[in-house]
């Protein structure tokens, strides 16, 4: 049945490295071959998906009508679902199984996952309206897609079993993989009727079930790609090996937006090893028959950089830019009543100026891919966490068709943000290494722990400015907030998202807080630079919670306010979900005040992503430094598809947002080159500084929002607050300063 | 030349002397399961044993380990690593999987020497090897589990 596989799939087999293999949960001796022999039922349908707006335009958005396809059931009984969303480590192979499996009544045992091969008309995320992963969405928006999808094969199986046994379908009952009629004593696996099932028309709109009836949705499944990650089988993209492939290693501009107007190329040819150095946009590519040759064939080259137009000033120097520019005030983004004729009425009023760093996100897999050239054709095997982006920008660059070009997205080693380029520039260096050599031939693209962390996109540099005012009781009457830092839709196809100039992702999280603040007005700087930036694990909000949520404690203490119960007394009534979280976070840390002894405790909260989180933090000091020992969350993040992964991923982002806020920081040197360059001095959080963690989830009954992300924001402005409460410090600059206490 | 034992057989290879042990893996032998993560010595996803012991394979040329028994995560056996396999499957302990081959490795090591470690003893044998995703609280606890599952 292999000519039932929709044609990326068939592209990925017809070559002789099969690409994304299936992830299974507690069989790895099945693993291999599994998609060689599966056959049976692909389902290929387009559904209307009530409740999802879209994100421009407003109203329902209905996925294309041209077939979709996300499931396959193998004459082996093994389900295999395909992930439109890339797995980075967040665990949509496993959501999206969950929840195709819970109305399809599926065996977990049964479910396997891989990445579905770049084609926006079939894989489109429907919150942005193309293939993409990105903004904590994976559950978000497939919620109700992959129901409507199991509770279409489930129909599907039905009725042809019920042909099959000459019983009404009403008859038929379906549960953990066996199809059973209880009158006749007939049973069956889905594997015997694939193939009649993906023979009959396919419900356009079948029932899903009431939540009260999940088994499988609200419930911890373990995760498919477990299995594999623990015993270093999990395929990703730098472990693709394909026959006579070059390794190629680029050597970039020294600083952001030098052009290159020379090399010597003489001393790296030497290399053994070494086959060809080609000039393309973005640098020096040195192609090699390994990755040791193509290392050391990229150190013997020597190259000339015009820097006109680079970015020389350093990172102080653009601190002083930012801050000036912030101090004017910048564009309006909210405004509520006159700000400055409420602050100088004010009784007293508090100023803040917070200075934020460049981050690299630096996950554990550099970035990489693989290209093959054959004729007119190219495929692609990597991460690819932005299909809709990467396809035609690759096949530009090749100058060839769109459908020529296919991609095969594999697992991503991590990505916090870092694959999910609009600027498309790694498929783009991967399609020019290809188009460079001239010749048909399998390329891998590796950037090293160097270039990558020398190699921009990081999160913005921002700084910014705030400022609110109390009357005599200690009552807020006005706040106001600018936040200077570049735009990281500008310049690239996002461009268009932005609304009147604005980029959101500059600032969201400053605007449109549940707080009674009094007469408000936030503001926005643009700022221009040839650094390139980009979003960074949960985006605005990893500079924008920290600045509301200390500045807002700060204000809180000078009026006398408890944090929590200060908090509480701001919250509008309407902000019941904030409530919440903050409330349970307290309740489980046992809040009792933000010093005790020779501990600090500090509560910050965001809601990002549709998410809302509440972090409590308990620090010491350790000879200046802050030691964080313990961290308390809250997460209403809807309806709880897998506990186990929500609180994975509240560890997992308190363990990255702690790494940034006591080590994080990216800087340009006088001139303007990057002065890290490795995990000597880029840091990162190790196993004996990562805190005792305990979540708690909201049991709630709304639609699942993100959980990739919004586990963030919180946990840098919670630690600055507990390191005030204990040092009476407050945290100007990130990541925290040696010495501060 | 340089011949060494890998995963309890005999190679011989022809390589530049200089290679790290990590390349020779990965691009001779296409054993993928052995990480790229730095290549600096500074976040153990290269980590294989060498002769028996935890060793950075980014940092170590394979002109230097002749003679010597190399065990990567494809080759790693016996009851520590199946404990700590069972382990970390029980509870999930990866994200996005990059450094996990390490980790495993690592906390073997870890298992081999210290039947019951302490929390000190996890921190100290496993702070070499970086998480990107922060695996840590599960890390620590998969290591507990899988020395209760030895003990018994």
């Amino acid at each position: 049945m292999t000519s039932q596989f929709i044609k990326g799939l068939q592209t990925a087999h017809a070559s002789q490295q099969p690409a994304p293999e299936p992830v299974a949960p507690r069989f790895i001796a099945t693993r291999r071959g599994v998609l060689a022999g599966i056959g049976g039922l692909t389902l290929a349908f387009a559904l209307p998906v009530p409740g999802l707006r879209a994100q421009e335009g407003g109203g329902i958005k209905v996925p294309p009508a041209t077939p979709n396809a996300f499931i396959r059931i193998g004459t082996d009984d093994t389900v295999t679902i395909l992930s439109k969303h890339l797995e980075m480590g967040q665990g949509p192979y496993t959501g999206l199984a969950t929840l195709i499996a819970e109305e399809l009544d599926a065996d977990w045992g049964q479910m396997r996952a891989m990445g579905a091969p770049a084609d926006d008309a079939l894989y489109a995320n429907l919150a942005f309206g193309a293939q993409g992963t990105g903004g904590s969405t994976a559950i978000a928006n497939s919620y109700m897609q992959m129901r409507k999808a199991g509770a279409a094969a489930r129909a599907m199986l039905v009725a042809a079993a019920a042909a099959d046994w000459g019983v009404p379908e009403a008859e038929i009952t379906v549960s953990k993989g066996v199809i059973a009629h209880a009158g006749s004593g007939k049973t069956s696996g889905f594997g015997a009727f694939a193939e009649k099932a993906a023979a009959l028309p396919v419900p356009q709109d079948p029932p899903v079930k009431d939540p009260a009836d999940f088994v499988l949705i609200g419930t911890d499944r373990p995760r498919l790609d477990t299995v594999a990650k623990s015993s270093g089988t999990a395929q990703f993209t730098m472990d693709v090996y394909r026959e006579g492939m070059l390794t190629v290693v680029v050597a970039h501009p020294p600083k952001f937006g030098a052009k290159l107007t020379g090399f010597d190329d003489t001393a790296a040819l030497k290399v053994p090893g070494v086959e060809m150095v080609r000039e393309i946009p973005s640098g020096i590519a040195v192609y090699a028959r390994n990755t040791y040759a193509a290392l050391k064939g990229r150190a013997a080259l020597s190259a000339d950089w015009d820097e006109t137009g680079a970015e020389t000033r350093s990172s102080r120097q653009l601190f002083e830019t930012f801050a000036s520019a912030a101090a004017k005030g910048g564009d309006t983004v909210e405004k509520e009543g006159e700000v400055e004729e409420a602050l100088t009425s004010a009784a007293e009023v508090l100023e803040a100026e917070i200075l934020f760093p460049f981050l690299a996100h630096a996950p554990m897999e550099p970035l990489d891919a693989v290209i093959e050239v054959k004729g007119d054709r190219a495929e692609m095997w990597y991460g690819c966490q932005f299909p809709t982006f990467d396809r035609p920008t690759a096949a530009k660059v090749l100058g060839l068709p769109v459908e020529n070009v296919s991609i095969n997205v594999l697992l991503a080693g991590g990505s916090f943000g870092r694959r999910a380029q609009g600027s498309a520039h790694i498929a783009a260096e991967a399609a020019a290494v290809a188009k460079a050599a001239g010749r048909d031939g399998a390329f891998k693209l590796v950037w090293t722990r160097e270039d990558d962390i020398k190699g921009g996109y990081y999160r913005p540099l921002t700084v910014h400015r705030l400022r609110a005012g109390l009357d005599a009781s200690g009552k807020i009457v006005g706040w106001e907030n600018v936040v200077a830092n570049q735009s990281i839709m500008a310049g690239t196809p996002m461009e268009a998202m932005m609304q009147n100039g604005m980029d959101p992702t500059s600032f969201e999280g400053s605007s449109g807080l549940p707080y009674d603040l009094g007469a408000k007005r936030i503001g926005w700087a643009q700022m221009q630079s040839p650094v390139p930036v980009l979003w960074w694990r949960s985006v605005g909000h990893t500079h924008t919670a920290f600045a509301v949520e200390t500045f807002l404690d700060e204000v809180l203490a000078k009026a006398g306010k408890d944090p929590v119960a200060g908090r509480l007394e701001l919250l509008k009534p309407e902000a019941t979900r904030e409530r919440a979280v903050i409330e349970k976070v307290a309740e489980i840390a046992d809040w009792k005040g933000p010093k005790q002894g020779d501990k600090g405790y500090g509560i910050a909260w965001a809601k990002s992503f549709g998410s809302y989180v509440a972090e409590i933090v308990e620090v010491e000091d350790r000879g200046g430094f802050p030691r964080v020992t313990r961290v308390w969350c809250a997460v209403d993040c809807g309806v709880a598809v897998n506990p186990n992964i929500i609180t994975a991923q509240m560890e997992g982002g308190i363990g990255y947002a702690l790494s940034a806020a006591l080590y994080s920081a990216i800087s340009l040197g006088e001139g303007g080159a990057v002065e890290q360059s490795n995990f000597d001095d880029y840091q990162m959080l190790r196993i004996h500084e990562m805190p005792k963690v305990e979540v708690a989830i909201i049991a709630s009954t709304e639609d699942p929002t993100g959980v990739g992300e919004p586990g963030v924001p919180a946990l840098a402005p919670a630690l600055a607050n507990a390191w005030r409460a204990l040092t009476g410090t407050p945290v100007r600059q990130l990541p925290f300063p040696r010495g501060l206490s | 030349m340089t011949a060494f034992k890998l995963n309890g057989k005999d190679v011989t290879l022809d390589v530049d002397p200089e290679t790290p042990l990590l390349w020779v893996l990965r691009d001779e032998l296409q054993l993928t399961g052995t990480k790229f993560g730095c290549g600096v010595a500074q976040c153990g996803a290269c980590t294989v044993m060498l002769d028996g012991m935890p060793r950075r394979s980014c940092v170590t040329p394979i002109g230097t380990i002749e003679g010597s028994e190399v065990t990567t995560i494809e080759g790693l056996e016996g009851r520590e690593a199946e404990a700590v396999r069972a382990a970390w499957v029980a509870i999930d302990v990866p994200q996005c999987g990059w450094c996990q081959s390490g980790q495993v490795m690592a906390a073997t090591a870890l298992l081999s020497q210290v039947s019951a470690p302490s929390d000190e003893d996890i921190d100290n044998a496993m702070a070499g090897n970086v998480c990107r995703c922060a695996t840590y609280v599960r890390i620590r606890q998969a290591i507990h589990d899988a020395a209760k599952t030895l003990e018994g």
